[in-house]
């Protein structure tokens, strides 16, 4: 066992864990952080996207050790005093969602992508997207959700996207 | 109070359902926690197919954190059935015994030979390496055409890979042959698919202190059918038995099962007296969990010189896979219907032997048999162009039923419920600007431009709204295609719907509200759907088949109803009217012509329950339920065109555009219809261009994980241009269609049509599922009369591509 801290969401946390722990299950079995989910097991799918600090990262695939120290951000943490975050608002009414798996890691990796590039074109934004895969909406809305959020967030600044 | 607005259906009221999804606050089965809860994982069969011939657990019952270990053996007595196949498609068809746990014998890469209950998953998984299990292997048949021709046997005592053959013949086929001016005979592929929910499966069971048993948690798309089945296959009686869907991470055919490991969890909870949870991971989902498609399909037509069809031949052999699962065999004969697509004849006959094979069984991927169906038919009614040197649009035309709004005999001996197939293809092709993409076409072929542009038509049908239950019977499946609903209105006036569908994505709390909110008169925030769990709403026949709407949503609303009819007589009580004076406006009822005199459907709420004043013999309360059995399917339909560029020299084929303009009937909530033909349309492109499960010949899955099956992501997939036209159906009081699945069927022809139709003009007429690169490339160097060099006899794994099969492409080189 290892002892590790980091801070998940803005609050400071101490564990104990195996070498081997995957930071996922760190999160979900540890912390109760029920909102990162695993899809594939293998790094393709973009389920368990978090951010550590403040870029996107898979969580499937990254020990938890590899996060000691670092600042995570998942898609619990990302709403300000209950204000849903931008993308978040964008989802939900470009209808970015069916049923919602994929969705927290599609936030989170739209996100990083806007932070790297704050105005992308529609071909930008499904290149930088093709790490996270949405088996319900055919990407077409993710695109416009992403869309939306990059207009609202432009001037504006998420402690989270800046 | 808010005021209603007079109608919410056919508005885009926001999902009731993203704020917990897009916070992170869903209830994933696998977020489900309980005291005491122990992990288990299953040691999976590394071969396809052997005799197991001894078991040694000994060691890893020893390792700290393992609470049990079991094996098939262990576990018979837990079992009062083994796992269940509910279509008995002809009286002679062979299911074989499936438990849980296999005993003796291995059937396929992955099937389930022993358990591990555990602390956690980790140490769960980490013993399953200490289990010593021998192998005497058996040869192993993957190939279709083999499994259909003779041995080696999946299930030696039956001495034949055949489970069923099942037949249908309609009308003068011979004759219709025989007197055709053109036959076209024609073989497609379909290869296997894996659905692939991004959220795997996973179940959690607890025994229930209080009456001896069990609440089973479980990502499954249905519930109610998943309680009755798994109380016969563990003997926990149903009356004490829960299920639980709670959210579920997508769905598409896959989770419309019952399957082992949620036996086993059971059986767990019960001999170890404490909940138990499973978690699939991917790559056990691939070999665990059912797959789609796998059909080789020969399809023949007959017409005339003009283009007019005259009579349909169709031979499927369709993979079951090693065992039935729930619906396996009634798959492909959920398509046989389908094969004359929206084309009007008389003759058709249509044959399917379904065969065994060592592979993970086959069962409903979305569309479950219609995609095939109407694949088959719409690229054979483009080789029919092709032939007579029509327009593919102009050969569809010409075989159209007219446009009808009374149910209407088709060939394969069913009704149609409605159409209007001209409206859609004339506003498709206006959508698409056809002329102008044919002048394009031409263009690029006269500069030879190397990236070519293909136009793909699908036109086609689905049977959806399942079902009419003496249709069920009919077909084999005992019955119960009906749904459930209640609907009741609290002292406070708000509402509660109960509904027997189990939503995993289509947006069924929010379209559900909107019925019943307009039903009602009430706001739509003041609805709540309630689904999902057996103990809330113990009725229901769950969510496939693109039947929530038409029946569980018409449910809603014949309940709705209900409470309505009686809500008007308390109203005519306490107006002092007579009921047949009441007008019911904006939740509202009041007498004719005098608008003052009125009362809001609240005050009646609150009324009924209070009870101190109602009319002589009126029971309390307003709620009400309704079971509908619809009287007949529903058949949505569309027209599509798909416009891909193909590059001649690489092979890439790019959806440049993709046009539909579909017909669901009236619709309730455009923006939720529209991301369905989004999703759907992208799982039919995936279909089309993309994916294949493939396995070598030793029953290995080669695309064992999902670094090896290529699921598009938002780079490989277009834009969609949808429009839609109205045509309500006479199956139900909202002429609703349902739309599920209507992306999935009309989009693989069309994608392979257009592919097709890019390279006509250099001998290609044919091409395979999926149309990857190198198939399309290897495809155009054989049509040039150039060879592909050698990685084209690198086939292994694909039905009817095996080496012995290289003579025989399919196709029109048939």
């Amino acid at each position: 066992m290892r002892r590790i801290q980091m801070t998940v969401d803005g609050k400071p946390h101490v564990a104990d864990v195996e070498p081997r722990l995957l930071l996922i299950h760190h999160l979900r079995e540890n912390l109760g952080i029920g909102g990162t989910h695993v899809g594939c097991d293998t790094s393709n799918c973009g389920a368990c996207t978090v951010l550590m600090n403040g870029e996107s990262v898979k969580s499937c695939t990254l020990l938890t050790v590899q996060a000691d120290g670092q600042e995570i951000t998942t898609v619990q943490g990302i709403a300000e005093n209950g204000d849903w975050h931008p993308m978040q608002t964008a989802f939900h009414e470009q209808h970015g969602l069916q049923c919602g798996y994929c969705t927290p890691g599609m936030i989170m990796a739209s996100i990083s992508l806007l932070k790297e590039n704050p105005n992308p074109s529609e071909d930008e934004i499904r290149e930088g997207l093709e790490g996270n895969v949405c088996r319900c909406t055919g990407y077409e809305n993710i695109i416009k959700a992403v869309q939306q959020a990059a207009g609202q967030m432009q001037g504006s600044s998420s402690p989270v996207a800046s | 109070m808010t005021q209603a607005p007079e109608k919410y259906v056919g508005g885009s009221v926001p999902r009731k359902e993203d704020p917990a999804l897009i916070t992170g606050k869903a209830n994933w089965t696998d977020n489900i926690k309980l005291p005491g809860m122990l992990h288990f994982a299953l040691l999976r069969s590394p071969v396809a197919h052997a005799k197991i011939t001894n078991i040694d657990v000994s060691a890893a019952k020893e390792q700290a954190g393992v609470v049990a270990v079991f094996t098939g053996q262990d576990l018979m007595d837990e079992w009062g059935s083994p796992l269940i196949c509910g279509w008995q498609m002809t009286p002679d068809q062979k299911a074989p015994d499936h438990y849980p746990l296999v005993t003796d014998e291995v059937n396929y890469l992955g099937d389930p030979i022993a358990v591990v209950a555990a602390t956690d998953r980790y140490t769960a998984k980490d013993a399953l390496e200490f289990i010593d299990v021998d192998f005497e292997e058996l040869p192993v048949v993957t190939d279709l055409e083999a499994a259909a021709s003779g041995g080696p046997f999946v299930h030696e005592d039956y001495g034949t890979n055949e489970s069923y053959t099942w037949n249908l013949d309609i009308g003068e086929v011979d004759q219709a042959f025989s007197n055709a001016d053109v036959v076209i005979k024609e073989r497609y592929l379909q290869p296997r698919v894996l659905p692939t929910p991004i959220e795997p499966r996973a179940v959690v069971a607890n025994p229930d202190p209080f009456n001896g048993g069990f609440t089973v948690y479980t990502s499954t798309q249905i519930p109610h059918i998943a309680k009755y089945v798994l109380s016969i296959l563990t003997k926990v009686p149903e009356q004490k038995m829960r299920i639980v869907a709670p959210d579920v991470g997508g769905g598409f055919g896959c989770k419309l099962n019952v399957y082992a490991e949620e036996a086993i969890a059971l059986a767990l909870a019960r001999k170890l007296g404490t909940p138990v949870k499973w978690v699939e991971e991917r790559s056990e989902n691939y070999l665990a969990t059912t797959h789609g498609r796998g059909q080789i399909q020969d399809i023949e037509i007959a017409a005339s010189n003009d283009g007019k069809i005259q009579g349909m031949r169709v031979e499927l052999i369709a993979d079951m896979g090693a065992y039935l699962q729930l619906g396996t065999s009634l798959i492909p004969v959920l398509g046989a219907f389908m094969y004359p697509g929206i084309y009007d004849f008389d003759a058709y006959s249509f044959k399917c032997l379904s065969v065994f094979t060592n592979k993970t069984p086959t069962d409903a991927y979305r569309g479950a048999g219609r995609p095939e169906a109407a694949y088959a038919i719409e690229r054979v009614m483009d080789a029919l162009a092709r032939r007579l040197d029509m327009d593919p649009a102009e050969v569809r035309r010409k075989n159209f039923h007219p446009k009808f709004d009374e149910p209407r005999n088709q060939p394969a001996g069913i009704q149609y419920d409605s159409g209007d197939y001209e409206l859609t293809l004339d506003k498709v092709l206006e959508l698409a600007d056809y002329q102008g993409l044919r002048e394009e076409q031409r263009q690029r072929r006269e500069t030879n431009d190397l990236v070519q542009l293909g136009i793909g038509f699908s036109t086609y049908t689905e049977i959806c709204g399942i079902a009419p239950s003496k249709v069920v019977a009919a077909l084999g499946g005992g019955g119960a295609g009906w749904e459930m609903a209640s609907v009741r209105l609290l002292a406070s006036g708000k509402a509660e719907v109960v509904t027997g569908t189990s939503p995993h994505g289509q947006g069924h709390v929010t379209s559900w509200s909107q019925i019943a909110a307009d039903a009602l008169g009430v706001p739509v925030e003041d609805v709540e759907v309630i689904h999902g769990d057996t103990a809330s709403s113990p009725w229901g026949r769950d969510t496939y088949g693109s039947r929530s709407l038409p029946v569980g949503g018409v449910a809603v609303h014949l309940a709705a109803e209900k409470v309505i009819d009686k809500a008007k007589k308390v109203a005519a009580h306490m107006l002092e009217a007579s009921e047949d004076d009441l007008e019911f406006v904006g939740g509202k009822f009041s007498v004719a012509g005098s608008p003052d005199r009125g009362v809001t459907i609240q005050d009646i709420a609150g009324a009924a329950y209070l009870a101190a004043d109602l009319p002589e013999g009126m029971e309390p309360g307003l709620s009400e339920e309704h079971f509908f059995d619809p009287p007949n399917f529903t058949f949505p339909f569309g027209a599509h065109i798909c416009v891909t560029e193909v590059d001649t020299e690489t092979g890439k084929v790019k959806v440049r555009d993709y046009f539909a303009v579909d017909d669901c009937g009236p619709v309730i909530n455009p923006i939720i219809v529209d991301g369905q033909l989004h999703g759907g349309i992208a799982q039919g492109l995936a279909q089309a261009l993309y994916e294949e499960a493939v396995y070598d010949e030793n029953g290995n899955l080669v695309t064992g994980s999902m670094v090896d099956f290529l699921i598009p992501g938002a780079p490989e997939l277009p834009n969609f241009t949808l429009e839609r036209t109205v045509t309500p159906s006479p199956s139900n009081p909202l002429g609703v269609k349902g739309v599920g699945e209507a992306g999935t069927i009309g989009a693989p022809p069309a994608a392979i049509n257009s592919v097709i139709d890019a390279l006509s003009h250099l001998g290609v007429t044919h091409i395979d599922m999926p149309a990857l690169p190198f198939n399309v490339w290897r495809t155009i160097q054989e049509a040039q009369g150039g060879r592909a060099g050698t990685r084209d006899l690198d086939v292994s794994g694909r039905p009817a591509q095996t080496v012995d099969n290289v003579d025989d492409k399919g196709g029109e080189s048939l």
